[in-house]
């Protein structure tokens, strides 16, 4: 009996009859692009600053101390009175809020989030040159959908987290986490490529930078 | 395992007839059409103009913005040279980490194996991210069929879908509708919208969130593609602004990726160039607002059945073309369309394919091919251009379209090889190689005369000839030709005068400009 070719050989046996039928030489790959940057602190929180006031984020410097009393303002401003925070997030935070907190679990079902005011997370790395917060699912992130589902998204970051540009942040992941890279709240520019924040995704994000943490 | 054994074959293109790799015009045919409607090229003008400038001025901030794109145009190049082991390594890690690997030879597979896993879940239905290989393959068209509904959730492209229309920008596929077309669009096809909806952009993006979010809360089953697939993590990569991708990407229990085999990407590390070239090239921003990325399976996280079907239709094809084959280093940025005055003027439905623009233009005849025989026109799409060069500046990995261009063209004139004109060019090549033959021919030639005008030119030959009078006039043959007429005593004595005439020029000049 003959057994017909599976699709992975056939695809795999083409790609080596394209490479054999049009040989090209081996290249090496420059990077002699910027790498390895660094920059002191205040240029750094500017940067970041800049970047995320332009993509219409709300952004809160405090210190370490503080972060209980700044959450709590930014959540009692927008009246959010149930609010979500990943298992592992720390406790100190929440000391100030007098609302509803609801500590996630695997077992909540992802569409039961929608009836929540907002979300408070910490993150993993930011990049200052392009505002962009990177989520990797840590305990004291969460998992994905508890980032995404409420419509405001409190996100801590402390300065200590923040590099300069993308090379330096992809070089703190860990590829194996499930990652979420964020640049300000959602947006669309598909109607007349005029910029509406505001899809599917959390239409409100107020990033909170402990400058001493 | 499979052995190499003989002569390598070429691979086939994408199956003629299948999927949206072929419109039913040729591009010239297609473009007299759109280039009257005003308010397209009005919608189209304004939106490639403000990207344009976007585009630059991030791409300007960056001192390092020509060295990440010589670094991106060389992972992409290596990537090819590397890609059979890659995607085997591709395989093997999303394998480790829970995934399931498919692998289809052309479209018409890719959509089979997605129909049978989507009814394998028991759903009916499925929430689809944007995507580019779901769109050449026609997976929405075949699900249909099959009585499942799929659902866009990026906003232009539920604009296209309510309209039953098609994409015609890679990036914005309903950049040709205005704001008045897409408030009508909504109030024609979303059950319950408010019926005051005005044509405000923010209050339309709410109209497609409120759609959208049931959806999203209840599907059970996505299907994406992917901008990156990284060979050393099993990592993949979407990426987007919406949040509709988060929500495909996380929500449902089952996700089905469709990606072609050459966006893997050899290491991890290679998403600090492309996450930089990516985004401002397409968007004109420093980021795009959410980019996702996951490996296989995480417990207790997103999708906990994940299925990725590795595509070919056509891609090897072009692969064994080692001029064709750079196009396939395009990560559909989209800002060779914002930059071409053709596709400015003509739109991306005179393309006829998914991919339109100056990649389009290259990439589509190498996906699908042209078949002479048949009047493709996919033949007319190396045409569409006028070689000014914009594209390449623009590419972010430094793709060569104009060579590409010219390449295609050239590829074109050749395999039409049947036409009476063709004939004529390899009688002409042959009759020019041999002196003998060539003074004979244009004796013969003169009785040509008897076809010319009065004004010496032949304007209209008899079929089969007459598609070349119909383009351009012919002088008519001389009484003499010029061999004749050198060998004759008149042009044995002109030729000798203007000798004389020469030696005593030279003689007279003064020597100056040593």
């Amino acid at each position: 009996m003959t057994t017909s070719p599976t699709a992975r050989d056939t695809v795999l046996g083409r790609i080596r009859d394209a490479l054999a039928l049009a040989p090209t030489p081996e290249v090496t790959v420059p990077r002699a692009y910027r790498t390895g940057r660094t920059l002191p602190d205040g240029e750094r929180l500017a940067l970041l600053t800049d970047r995320l006031v332009d993509y219409k984020a709300q952004v809160h410097p405090c210190t370490g101390d503080d972060t209980a009393e700044v959450i709590a303002e930014v959540l009692r401003e927008r009246g959010a009175r149930r609010i979500g925070v990943p298992d592992g997030l720390d406790e100190q935070w929440l000391t100030a809020y007098d609302g509803e907190v609801q500590r996630d679990s695997a077992d909540i079902p992802a569409p039961s989030l929608d009836a929540l005011d907002g979300v408070v997370t910490a993150s993993a790395v930011s990049c200052a040159e392009t505002g962009t917060i990177f989520l990797d699912g840590s305990p004291d992130q969460g998992r994905r959908a508890l980032s995404l589902v409420p419509d405001l998204h409190v996100c801590v970051v402390d300065l200590s987290s923040v590099v300069a540009g993308v090379p330096e942040a992809v070089a703190r992941l860990v590829p194996e986490r499930p990652t979420t890279l964020i640049s300000g709240p959602s947006a669309t520019s598909d109607i007349e490529l005029e910029r509406v924040e505001g899809v599917h995704g959390p239409r409100d994000l107020v990033v909170v930078i402990r400058t001493d943490a | 395992m499979s052995t190499f054994l003989g002569m390598p074959a070429a691979p086939p293109r994408s199956p003629f007839g299948t999927g949206n790799l072929r419109g039913d015009r040729t591009f010239p045919e297609a473009a007299h059409g759109e280039l009257r409607n005003d308010q397209l090229r009005h919608n189209l003008g304004r939106a490639t103009r403000t990207i344009r400038t976007k585009r630059l001025n991030v791409t300007g901030e960056l001192p390092d913005w020509e060295r990440l794109r010589d670094a991106g145009s060389a992972v992409k190049t290596d990537t090819m040279n590397r890609l059979p082991e890659l995607l085997e390594q591709l395989e093997q890690k999303v394998t480790e980490r829970g995934g399931t690997v498919h692998w289809a030879r052309d479209g018409v597979e890719a959509n089979e194996i997605v129909t049978r896993l989507i009814r394998a879940t028991g759903s009916s239905d499925v929430i689809k991210v944007k995507s580019m290989a779901t769109q050449e393959i026609g997976l929405n068209e075949h699900l249909e069929a099959a009585g499942i509904t799929p659902y866009e959730t990026d906003l232009a492209e539920l604009i296209v879908q309510l309209a039953d229309d098609k994409p015609s920008h890679i990036l914005v596929p309903a950049i040709h509708r205005n704001r008045d077309e897409i408030r009508q669009i909504f109030l024609d096809e979303i059950p319950g919208v408010d019926p005051d909806l005005d044509n405000v952009p923010a209050h339309l993006a709410a109209a497609a969130r409120a759609y959208l979010r049931e959806k999203f809360m209840t599907a059970r089953v996505a299907v994406s593609g992917a901008n990156f697939g990284i060979a050393e993590t099993g990592t993949l990569a979407v990426v987007e602004s919406e949040g509709n991708g988060r929500m495909c990407l996380t929500l449902p229990d089952t996700l089905i990726t469709v990606m072609g085999i050459e966006k893997v990407l050899p290491r991890y590390q290679d998403l600090e160039v492309f996450l930089q070239l990516l985004p401002r090239s397409s968007t004109g921003e420093r980021m795009n607002p959410y980019t996702s990325m996951w490996t296989g399976v995480t417990p207790g996280d997103g999708p906990q059945d994940f299925h990725l079907i590795l595509l070919d239709n056509g891609r090897t094809a072009a692969l064994a073309d080692t001029i064709g084959r750079e196009a396939l280093n395009c990560i559909r940025c989209s800002a060779c369309l914002n930059v071409c005055p053709v596709y400015e003027r003509a739109g991306g439905h005179a393309y006829g394919s998914t991919y339109p623009g100056p990649i389009g233009a290259v990439l589509t005849p190498q996906l699908a091919g042209m078949h002479a025989a048949k009047n493709d026109p996919n033949s007319s799409l190396p045409y569409a251009s006028s070689l000014c060069g914009a594209c390449f500046d623009a590419c972010p990995v430094k793709i060569d379209i104009p060579s590409m261009l010219v390449e295609l063209r050239h590829q074109h004139t050749e395999q039409s090889g049947t036409t009476v004109e063709k004939l004529a060019m390899k009688a002409a090549a042959g009759v020019m190689g041999k002196p003998k033959l060539f003074t004979a021919a244009q004796k013969a030639a003169s009785l040509g005369r008897v076809v010319g005008g009065r004004d010496g030119t032949i304007s209209r030959l008899p079929a089969p000839l007459s598609g070349w009078s119909d383009s351009r006039d012919t002088a008519a043959p001389p009484k003499q030709s010029f061999r004749s007429w050198l060998a004759s005593a008149e042009g044995a004595e002109t030729m000798r005068a203007a000798a004389d005439e020469g030696a005593r020029l030279t003689a007279e000049t003064p020597e100056e400009d040593q």
